[in-house]
């Protein structure tokens, strides 16, 4: 069964073709993986199964219901979380804080408990600073917990966006480029907890231009190409195609 | 004690032992105006300090709070205190129909839709002569309770006293709460906030309420202290003078906002020994501490005093 | 056309050249530098009170006029130089109360270095109307039109053609790179400052016969001003000068048809109608967040 199903999915920028006639399908458990050149499309891909986008044409489907033209508020409600390449981290707040607004949905209360602090919100708000610490812990942030963003590194950041997706609770977490920018170490650490998440039970999508971190962890690879699917099975599938050898490996990137 | 606790129990500590140093009525005039912008400032900041969400026409609301008291009041006969609900409630609900499509605008578009309401506003209440009194202004019946006319600096004093206490409590509480964690993360990120689940439209037009519900409550509060109305607090000019004091104080700190009203009430009020020199020295004040303290008084403060570095 | 429109439509377009004047100061500091300087209505003012005092002074108009411009320029510079620039880096916010604190301060120093009285200025070429279609229309309305007119061709030969133009072009559309090829980004935004308050001024002088001026006609003249480059679409050229011909019609218009107490609320409401469909003005760039 698969948990997301895209259904000629295309989207048009005044003329240019970002992401053409998608068709795939996410099966439940696993780590699919979103590759491509740069320029492929990959985070258009993604800005659409977020709702930043809406749809030229085409429709996104979590399960069986469709999610197609609904706000990114909406997705996430309905369990999809992500990260960002170029980091959308709340720089006003400390590091837990981030983590905290990611319990956001579940810790509802209404205007009035928030105005008048109910005892039950004082209680909901000890359990979601728990909650928060231990993310942070699980991301291997533990010392960074009652830090100000601001005064994190770069690999610390994309960390805590991780904590943060993590903190809705999410079906499916997609991961835009969670590597790009880290030094050899830090990526092989990514590399460590995005297999750590594809065990706890999350259905991981994967958007990366460094194809060594993909090839070690993602169970089915899409290989995206000026916006079209080039091709789409395992790494070793993907590896022997003679047209993601031409396109991408051929071409000498990495 | 938590630091809401502590702030709290600061500010009730200065209200209660203020009157010590007042010693005239003119003394308590200036501590009750400073009171009334601060419950403004304090809802301001709401917006434009933790939301990020600028407006430059709250003194609309304010305006509208006053005069749908003194109107109520003086032209329909309402008891005060229902009168003062009724305005206020009004306010919410025309903040809420014209949040809707204000807040879809960003940065200096907001700015330009939120001043054009202002000015709007101050036009409809200086032209409607008959129901407002147009440029001269009108009286409004003092506000009674218990069967007992407010009336008095000393009395009044204490009522604004509570109030401020109570809007501070309740911004407070608002900002440490998951309201609050999402009215800061978008104004951190607004994508970031909508992929984390907020909805962030519904939050701004929620926050922008609220900021309006303190502007018409301080509105109305002022016009039945004053006693009468006039068209010069409604205008472009005093929504100017409130942004300024919560930026001068310190955006997205309630603290601040109290001491940016504070500061920007008393000083005029000093500077008048000035003279002619009154506005260069004013306009010079805000230049200078803007240019040095672009995250105003008290966050800068705070921030020397526990002896860390200032980040830009 | 009845002459009652025509005359209301000759109206706006004279107001309307005003504001596209101001809109135009607006638009270039805010390309240069994103800032919205709410300063922009003291150049207006300056010009039209320097130019009266200096004429007073038994100056020649032609010498007073150009005096009251650089006068106004010198004010700009020393404005970025001495308030926008230590401040680079500040919030939107920061920025725009620094602004408005310059404001209150030139106009402070308008009413010590010259008075709190309203001062009528002479008519470049005489006060009597011209008939045209049945409607009148006042000399000094033609120095307002065929100026602006020759601001705007300047403008856009200066922005095409030399290579300051360029430069500032070239920083409003990314600061960085402008730097890379080698634009001083410093005396760019210097530069920006000068102009808008030159063109200000410009506005402040042509208008004055019409209106008169006074220490505190900057504050209305710089709103409408915003107002005008907000409805083209905020740093577009050609959309400042739409806006601002708009405005002045919509007012103009408002104001013998519907309610002349009400012309500005008419205004501003058009301007709101106009947001609520058309978030970036009716010229400016459409822009799509890029995360």
């Amino acid at each position: 069964m698969s948990l997301l199903r895209v259904e000629g999915l295309s989207k048009e920028f005044g003329g240019v073709h970002a992401v053409q006639q998608l068709d795939f399908a996410i099966p439940a458990g696993q780590v699919f993986s979103i590759i491509g050149p740069n320029g492929a499309g990959k985070t258009t891909l993604l800005n659409l199964l977020t709702g930043i986008y809406v749809p030229s044409s085409g429709r996104i489907l979590l399960e069986a219901r469709d999610l197609t033209g609904r706000a990114p508020y909406e997705y996430a409600a309905r369990g999809i979380a992500r990260t960002f390449q170029n980091l959308q981290v709340f720089f006003n707040m400390s590091a837990l804080e981030n983590v905290m607004v990611g319990r956001y949905l579940h810790e509802r209360c209404g205007l009035p408990a928030a105005l008048l602090r109910f005892p039950s919100l004082a209680r909901a708000e000890r359990a979601c600073r728990e909650e928060a610490e231990s993310l942070m812990r699980f991301v291997g942030l533990g010392e960074y917990a009652q830090s100000p963003s601001d005064a994190m590194p770069y690999g610390a950041l994309k960390r805590l966006e991780i904590a943060r997706a993590l903190a809705t609770k999410p079906r499916l977490l997609l991961l835009d480029e969670p590597a790009a920018g880290l030094n050899p170490t830090e990526t092989l650490g990514i590399d460590a907890l995005i297999s750590k998440l594809a065990e706890s039970g999350v259905t991981v999508v994967l958007v990366e231009h460094n194809m060594k971190l993909v090839m070690g962890v993602a169970d089915r690879i899409l290989v995206l190409d000026y916006g079209k699917r080039l091709a789409e099975g395992t790494a070793e599938e993907v590896r022997r195609d003679p047209k993601v050898i031409e396109a991408y490996l051929g071409a000498g990137a990495h | 004690m938590s630091g809401r606790t502590a702030s709290l129990a600061t500010l009730a500590g200065i209200v209660l032992l203020l009157p010590l140093a007042l010693q005239n009525n003119y003394y308590y005039e200036v501590a009750i105006q400073v009171g009334l912008n601060a419950i403004v400032c304090v809802g301001l900041n709401l917006l434009i300090g933790y939301a990020g969400q600028i407006s430059l026409g709250h003194a609309g609301f304010f305006g509208l709070g006053a005069y749908g008291s003194a109107i109520l009041t003086a032209r329909y006969g309402w008891p005060p205190l229902a009168a003062l609900a009724s305005a206020t409630a009004g306010v919410a609900v025309l903040a809420y129909l014209i949040g809707r499509p204000i807040l879809r605008l960003r940065g200096h578009y907001l700015a330009m839709a939120t001043l054009g309401m202002g000015i709007i506003i101050s036009i409809v209440i200086a032209t409607e002569d008959r129901l407002t009194g147009g440029p001269d202004g009108m009286p409004v019946p003092a506000l009674a309770a218990f069967g007992a006319a407010l009336s008095g600096e000393r009395v009044w004093y204490w009522v604004v006293g509570a109030t401020l206490l109570a809007a501070v409590w309740l911004a407070l509480n608002l900002v440490d709460s998951p309201h609050g964690r999402a009215l800061r993360a978008l104004h951190g990120s607004e994508v970031g906030a909508e992929v984390t689940g907020i909805d962030s439209a519904r939050h701004k037009v929620k926050v922008f309420v609220i900021s309006a519900v303190y502007a018409a409550l301080a509105g109305s509060l002022t016009a039945h202290y004053a006693g009468f109305v006039t068209p010069a607090k409604v205008t472009f000019f005093h929504s100017i003078e409130l942004v300024t004091m919560v930026v001068f104080g310190g955006m997205a700190s309630t603290f601040g906002a109290v001491v940016g009203a504070a500061v920007l009430t008393v000083l005029p009020q000093a500077l008048t020994v000035f003279k002619e020199y009154e506005m260069v020295v004013f306009g010079a004040v805000m230049m200078l501490t803007m240019i040095f303290m672009p995250r105003g008084l008290v966050p800068t403060l705070a921030l020397t005093l526990s002896g860390r570095r200032l980040p830009r | 056309m009845s002459a009652q429109f025509l005359q209301f439509l000759l109206a706006g377009l004279t107001v309307g050249a005003i504001y596209a004047l101001v809109a135009l100061g607006f638009s270039i500091i805010y390309n240069a530098s994103q800032v919205i300087n709410f300063a922009q209505g003291e150049f207006v003012m300056i010009g039209g009170m320097c130019t009266v005092w200096l004429a007073n002074a038994g100056w020649p108009l032609p010498a007073a006029i150009a005096a009251a411009v650089l006068v106004a320029a010198a004010v700009g510079l020393a404005l970025e130089k001495l308030a926008v620039e230590p401040a680079r880096g500040a919030s939107v916010v920061t920025l725009i109360i620094i602004t408005i604190g310059a404001s209150i301060l030139l106009r402070g120093l308008a009413t010590i270095v010259w008075d709190k009285n309203i001062h009528p200025l002479k008519a470049f070429s005489g006060e009597a109307p011209i008939q045209l279609g049945g409607a009148t229309l006042l000399p000094q309305s033609l120095w307002v039109l065929g100026v602006t007119v020759v601001i705007v061709l300047l403008l856009s030969w200066f922005f095409g053609r030399t290579l300051l133009g360029k430069a500032l072009l070239a920083t409003s559309h990314n600061r960085l790179a402008a730097q890379l090829v080698g634009i001083n980004v410093r005396h760019v935004l210097l530069a920006s400052f000068g102009l808008s308050a030159a063109l200000g001024a410009v506005a402040g002088i042509l208008v004055a016969p019409i209106t008169f001026t006074a220490w505190d006609v900057g504050v209305m003249l710089g709103l409408k001003g915003f107002a005008a480059a907000i409805l083209g679409g905020m740093g577009s050229g050609p959309g400042a000068v739409l806006g601002g011909l708009v405005l002045g019609i919509v007012e103009a218009m408002g104001a013998g048809y519907v309610s002349s107490a009400y012309k500005d609320a008419i205004a501003f409401v058009i301007i709101l109608a106009v947001l609520f469909f058309l978030p970036s003005g009716l010229l400016g760039r459409r822009s799509s967040d890029r995360v």
